[in-house]
């Protein structure tokens, strides 16, 4: 396959995403990296429930956390994923234009997720004073929830600049790898989440 | 674009920026050999000064601080800064020709982790020079850790952190190389084994290197940011950080081994002109190692009080292992039985590997016993113990492959005879060294202490095992002879020189960029074996000759590896100025900058034409 069909491709293949050997190996290695992804959550998530009772006579999970504030949360990172699913869809059928109105909407919702969760971290940090320095509990807190937030932002970032790299030249076989893996990588951000939201949230007020 | 006239003497200019920017796997591997080779002289010379602090009783050669900077220093950069990278030197050099594939799947990821890992590497010594390296043990177990002054383990915290992205990436690559770049008829069941060893290996790092991370950016926020992850004052708990590094720790063990296997595999198979006996049973048993490894982390941890049920199901399921490993011994043995064998320089060092890992193994069992470890633990033993696994095993086997594969990778072939006499000296300095430590350590002697009374019967073995490790330095000396004397010589070897039998040995030495002219026809375990046995000289092309698409060279590696490298001196020296902080954001914007630049630019290669090639295979 000549750079010619890769970056100008004639017709889309159905899985333009693993149509090359280079799709493949992204798409493959990406699941393998999404596998030492969860060794990484995992780590953090045994490290959370072995401290999260260590509140060193500061505030604990029951007085700090409200569902109300979660709740939401979840909706829009979950709505998200599904919207990034439809934009996968579109990525399938060759409609570069609904691809990445969808990815918009998926972005904006990550931004809206993102939002709620600095107002969480401040309001505990200003209101309780309860912060990475207060008990273990915390560091174990911020630790677990920062470390997926900041997966949020980079994932935002990767799926902004995508975007405006390619706003013009539509969807070929060099980046619709590339598109789908940040939506892979989406997809597992959001299911970190929900471990999260159970182990974290759920399980701290209940 | 595609030249394949090879240009005769570069410039030194010219060399270094090849070097800089290659994603060339072939010449990855030479840079890993070359830096992991330093790092293991490094880690010599800490051995040897440890050796001699302790060469009589109460000595004051170093100082009980420097001891400890010395102790941590030796296992931090023996394990990750020379046993990981030579591992990864000859995995490059050799899995994509194994497998006969062109390339690895990422070309550029393989040089950013090569990178990667030599900037964590100079970041771990770099504490050497302002004012004082790790000393908290190559473990660094909270608190000893989180409480030692000065900056050097934060230097051990950060420079294992970048190390270890380093890791993981080559790690992936090698998965995926091996899943999906495989030659037409390379099935699973056929591939060497130490492409096998090397693909359980890549699992292995997959998994362990992701709690390593963890447990140093715990340690790294307690100890720079002021979290309580290990301070009981604020409610944390300092076991922690031993489960997670050991849950990393214990499978790197088996990171290193396996492809060590894999190694002996190919050289007894080789020189005994056989195919390796009960191959199937070989890869079931790596990947069962490979599984067990993951299931036994807390035998390190015996002593700290996890209970008798705790204690005894990682007590059981780490003498588990002792089968699989146990089967493979037994089919190197068969391997060898009636083979016709030829004794070299690579086959010494695995006829010395067999008794000597068999050793360490039944030590591994005795530890393993829970019961028992209660005296073992912390002693000499343990230090005998793992020695003759990780020296015995892995250093063995690097040496034995750096001598088996040298033709393949620089196209001369290392002096047999100064082989044989590094050989001898290293062997007999080993087991000086460390069999007597058994002894020492029932005895009572206590490891990672700076000296001993008089009289306490420790004397004598103390001596010997000194005598020992400099021989080993001997043996190292005749070894780097036996180099510059290779490399001054530059006499030039063929594609076979050892008449061997995997895919690697069918093409010249040292391989040209782009490995294979044709991708081969695999028709059998053994390829080039199979096609010789029936009377051709070299592989069956699957394809006609085509144009071969090449990965262009790239400067990012380096440049993110730098960005990094400095956004770490930041992270430590903001804890007492935060002015420091400036160059965090200067360092993680070069790294997130070249980051960017990788992303948005158009990478996709250029391809060596068909013409070109054939005007080549004319000429």
């Amino acid at each position: 396959m000549s750079e010619h069909d890769v970056l100008n491709p004639k017709h889309m293949p159905h899985n333009p995403e693993k149509a090359t050997l280079e799709g493949k190996n992204k798409f493959i290695g990406f699941w393998f990296f999404l596998g030492g992804e969860s060794v990484l959550f995992a780590s953090l998530f045994g490290t959370y429930l072995a401290l999260n009772d260590s509140t060193n006579g500061g505030k604990s999970s029951e007085e700090l956390f409200g569902l109300e504030l979660v709740f939401i949360m979840t909706m829009l990172l979950l709505t998200s994923s599904l919207t990034s699913v439809y934009a996968m869809y579109h990525m399938k059928n060759n409609d570069f234009k609904k691809m990445m109105v969808w990815l918009g909407i998926t972005v904006a919702l990550g931004l809206g997720f993102l939002c709620f969760e600095l107002y969480e971290f401040n309001h505990y940090i200003h209101e309780y004073e309860f912060t990475m320095r207060s008990s273990a509990f915390g560091s174990a807190f911020y630790t677990l929830v920062g470390f997926h937030g900041g997966h949020v932002v980079f994932g935002l970032l990767w799926f902004i600049s995508l975007m405006v790299r390619n706003a013009k030249r539509g969807l070929n076989l060099y980046n619709a790898p590339k598109f789908y893996i940040a939506s892979l990588y989406w997809h597992f951000i959001d299911v970190v989440w929900v471990f999260i939201f159970t182990v974290v949230y759920l399980m701290g007020v209940l | 674009m595609s030249t394949l006239v090879a240009t005769n003497k570069k410039s030194f200019g010219a060399t270094l920026w090849d070097y800089l920017t290659t994603v060339d796997h072939k010449k990855i591997a030479i840079m890993y050999l070359i830096a992991g080779g330093f790092f293991f002289l490094v880690g010599g010379l800490e051995a040897l000064a440890i050796r001699w602090q302790l060469v009589q009783p109460m000595n004051d050669f170093v100082s009980a601080g420097f001891y400890n900077e010395l102790i941590t220093m030796h296992g931090t950069t023996m394990i990750f800064l020379a046993a990981m990278p030579l591992i990864f030197a000859f995995m490059n050099a050799v899995v994509p020709l194994q497998i006969g594939a062109r390339d690895v799947a990422f070309p550029f990821l393989n040089s950013l982790g090569f990178w990667l890992f030599l900037f964590g590497g100079i970041m771990l010594n770099v504490g050497w020079f302002t004012g004082g390296a790790a000393d908290a043990g190559w473990t660094a177990y909270a608190p000893l850790s989180t409480t030692s002054p000065g900056e050097g383990v934060d230097y051990y915290v950060l420079g294992l952190q970048i190390s270890g992205a380093g890791t993981l990436m080559g790690g992936i690559n090698f998965l995926v190389t091996i899943v999906n770049m495989r030659a037409p008829g390379m099935t699973y069941m056929r591939m060497p084994l130490f492409t096998w060893t090397a693909f359980v290996a890549s699992a292995l790092i997959l998994f362990a290197f992701p709690a390593l991370t963890v447990g140093l950016f715990l340690m790294m926020f307690d100890r720079l940011f002021g979290a309580g992850f290990f301070e009981a004052n604020m409610g944390g708990n300092a076991v922690i950080w031993q489960h997670l590094f050991w849950i990393f720790g214990h499978p790197e063990v088996y990171i290193l081994a396996l492809p060590a296997f894999g190694v002996f595999s190919e050289i007894i198979s080789t020189f005994s002109k056989k195919r390796l006996f009960g191959y199937t049973a070989m890869v079931f048993a790596t990947v069962l190692i490979g599984f067990l490894g993951f299931m036994v982390w807390a035998h390190h941890m015996f002593t700290v009080g996890m209970g008798p049920a705790a204690n005894s199901i990682f007590a059981v399921a780490t003498m588990a292992i002792a089968v699989p490993t146990g089967i493979k011994i037994f089919n190197w043995l068969f391997t060898l039985w009636g083979g016709s064998i030829e004794i070299n320089t690579p086959m010494l060092w695995a006829l010395g590997f067999i008794p000597t890992f068999t050793l360490g193994g039944m030590t591994g069992v005795m530890v393993a016993a829970a019961s028992a470890d209660y005296q073992f633990h912390d002693t000499y033993f343990v230090v005998a113990h793992f020695h003759y696994v990780i020296v015995g095993g892995v250093v063995f086997a690097l040496l034995a492959g750096l001598h088996y594969w040298w033709p393949k990778m620089f196209g001369t072939i290392l002096d047999d005879k100064l082989g044989k006499i590094t050989f001898w000296f290293f062997f007999i300095g080993f087991h000086l060294t460390f069999f007597i430590q058994h002894f020492l350590g029932l005895m009572g002697m206590p490891r990672r202490y700076w000296t001993y009374l008089e009289n306490q019967g420790l004397d004598l073995g103390n001596l010997v095992s000194t005598i020992g490790a400099f021989l080993m330095g001997v043996g190292t000396i005749f070894l780097l002879i036996n180099i510059v004397k290779t490399t001054m010589k530059n006499e030039r070897v063929g594609g076979d020189p050892w008449d061997a039998r995997t895919l690697e040995w069918a093409i010249p030495s040292p391989p040209p960029f782009y490995n294979f002219k044709q991708l081969p026809l695999v028709r059998g375990l053994d390829p080039l074996w199979v096609e010789k046995t029936e009377g051709r000289k070299g592989m069956t092309p699957a394809e006609p000759i085509g144009d071969i698409h090449m990965p262009n060279n790239s400067f990012l590696p380096f440049v993110i590896s730098v960005g990094l490298f400095i956004a770490g001196f930041g992270f430590i020296y903001q804890k007492h100025d935060l002015s420091w902080l400036t160059l965090i954001f200067i360092g993680m914007g070069i790294a997130l900058g070249a980051m960017l630049t990788r992303s948005v630019k158009d990478d996709i290669g250029y391809h060596i034409h068909k013409e070109d090639l054939q005007k080549e295979a004319e000429e």
